[in-house]
């Protein structure tokens, strides 16, 4: 009989620096079996929700995910408009659209870095991560905040960008299209990463719809799915882009589909910048009176791909029911596929491919049991549960 | 195809099983059917009209539990809903895991927290609370006066 080694990944990854447990079933070097735990990091967002007024929310939502920070206010924004059947300013339509483009450039410039990282290319590291920073030092210059930019409202937008300050965003923007070609050579042209990720991680078609997967994952396999397009909001259907897709599926198609999406994202920009200069300063806002009784399904393209919100009124001032769904949680899945059959060396980039973002994917806690009253863990309890399941790890190996 | 024709494509496929359909837009609709058809009606609106399957949501209300499967077509931007009620006293549902993986955490997720159950589920073990849960504690469900 062949032995199987159980190989872990977690609970705390080493890279990506987020609670999550794989484990991985080895046979010899190639994986036979992955297996995902999850759960150390509920938080109760869907829950905390209903407890909130809808302003109070979307400070909420904003801090599901610490890199994507728009793309949650962005879809509960959509959803909560659709069920008051209101229609933003154009100036709050191009405002959503390049904060929420920014945050794309940002979010994939962090990807190829840390996919560099991977591989151990530290260069493409750090590169990428320096020319994120002028898009952060950007975001602080319109919002006050590097991220979680609390510019979302129902009904428009916190901050207006003041005309004055575009020729500095196209500053910024020019130097990162120019840094992005230099990324884009380093990446493409490179025997070592063209080793490293062709024909590793393949996600076929079938997958793709199978696992329902989403964004670049998706594009990346030739399923030209994009939210932008498919069911346009804000200032998508009045510029000029076009939905870029590989069909390879592996890890280098993902990462040409970022690349290439990051040049996209600056064309959007830019139009919307141009957009902005022909509305008037300060009109941001529609008044917003009541939320009434209704639902709504609002969706945004994220980084990652489609985040979903669905909210149930009840004509109160807090919504009804709020669920919740990043792009990960589907992305993640995918790593049934993408892994099994591979080397363990290739199965860290593969698990990485998909951008996954773990704390997106978590969004519950119980601290308290409901019927009596009583705390179901406390501190030391969790240090103990931990140790002991560190323990059983350790067993197992 | 638009919305229309998906929504008669449904309708006279399943004559006796769809029990309302809402239209609230072009991009927008609600198609409430009877839980016993989920399957059939799921594997059509998969497979025959292609839609993707985004999530599933699970609500407690006065009504007993109700599941919204939000689907999506991507080509023209609809989002349709399927919407079944299940009964508090024994809320049984057939699981859509076996026809795509897509379904599977989120139905497990929605066991953990409602204690809905899903029947033939391919892989019903715990996905968020292994390990760390009281049993029979499902904190989502609500209580009614």
């Amino acid at each position: 009989m062949v032995k199987k080694t159980l190989i872990p990944i977690g609970p705390y990854h080493p890279l990506q620096e987020e609670p999550e447990l794989f484990k991985l079933y080895c046979e010899g070097e190639i994986v036979k079996d992955i297996k995902w735990e999850t759960g150390y990091n509920h938080r109760g967002i869907e829950q905390l929700s209903e407890k909130k007024t809808y302003d109070q929310s979307f400070f909420l939502v904003e801090r599901i995910c610490g890199i994507c920070s728009t793309s949650h206010p962005f879809a509960f924004a959509n959803a909560v408009e659709e069920i008051c059947n209101i229609e933003i300013t154009n100036r709050a339509k191009y405002i959503r659209t390049i904060i929420a483009e920014l945050e794309r450039v940002h979010s994939h410039l962090l990807w190829v870095g840390l996919a560099g990282h991977f591989l151990g290319y530290n260069t493409v590291f750090m590169w990428a991560w320096k020319y994120r920073e002028p898009v952060l030092d950007l975001f602080e210059m319109i919002s006050g905040n590097r991220n979680s930019y609390a510019m979302f409202k129902v009904g428009g937008v916190r901050r207006d960008i003041e005309n004055n300050k575009i020729p500095q965003i196209l500053d910024v923007l020019s130097l990162v299209k120019k840094k992005t070609d230099m990324l884009v050579g380093a990446v493409m042209d490179d025997p070592v990463i063209h080793a490293r990720t062709k024909g590793v991680g393949i996600l076929t078609k079938q997958d793709i719809i199978d696992f329902a997967a989403v964004g670049p994952t998706a594009r990346a396999s030739g399923v030209a799915i994009d939210v932008r397009k498919d069911d346009p909001y804000a200032a998508y259907p009045l510029v000029n882009w076009k939905v870029i897709t590989a069909q390879a599926g592996d890890v280098f198609a993902k990462a040409e589909v970022r690349l290439l999406e990051m040049y996209e994202s600056i064309s959007i920009i830019e139009q919307c910048l141009e957009g902005l200069k022909k509305e008037k300063e300060g009109e941001i806002n529609v008044k917003v009176k009541d939320i009434p009784e209704g639902w709504g399904t609002g969706h945004a393209e994220a980084p990652r791909g489609e985040v979903f919100h669905y909210v149930l009124s009840d004509g109160s001032n807090s919504p009804a029911r709020h669920k919740i769904r990043a792009p990960s949680y589907t992305n993640i899945a995918t790593f049934k596929k993408s892994c099994i059959g591979q080397t363990i060396s290739d199965a860290t980039i593969s698990l990485a491919a998909v951008d996954p973002c773990y704390c997106c994917t978590e969004r519950m806690a119980v601290a308290y049991d409901s019927k009596t009253g009583n705390k179901i863990m406390n501190g030391n309890e969790l240090i103990a549960l931990s140790a002991q399941k560190t323990q059983n790890i350790k067993n197992q190996i | 195809m638009n919305t229309d024709e998906i929504l008669k494509n449904i309708k006279d496929a399943f004559v006796s099983d769809v029990i309302d359909i809402l239209k609230k837009s072009e991009t927008r609709v609600i198609i409430s059917i009877k839980p016993s058809s989920l399957l059939q009606i799921a594997e059509y609106v998969f497979k025959k009209l292609e839609f993707r399957f985004i999530i599933a949501t699970a609500n407690h209300t006065k009504k007993g539990f109700e599941i919204l499967y939000h689907f999506s077509k991507d080509e023209i931007g609809l989002i349709a809903n399927l919407h079944v009620v299940l009964p508090v006293e024994k809320p049984e549902i057939e699981s859509l895991s076996n026809m795509f993986s897509a379904t599977n955490w989120i139905e497990r997720e929605m066991h953990e927290l409602y204690g809905i159950v899903f029947k033939n589920h391919p892989e019903p073990k715990k996905l968020i609370s292994e390990g760390n849960w009281a049993e029979g504690v499902y904190p989502y469900r609500r209580e009614f006066k």
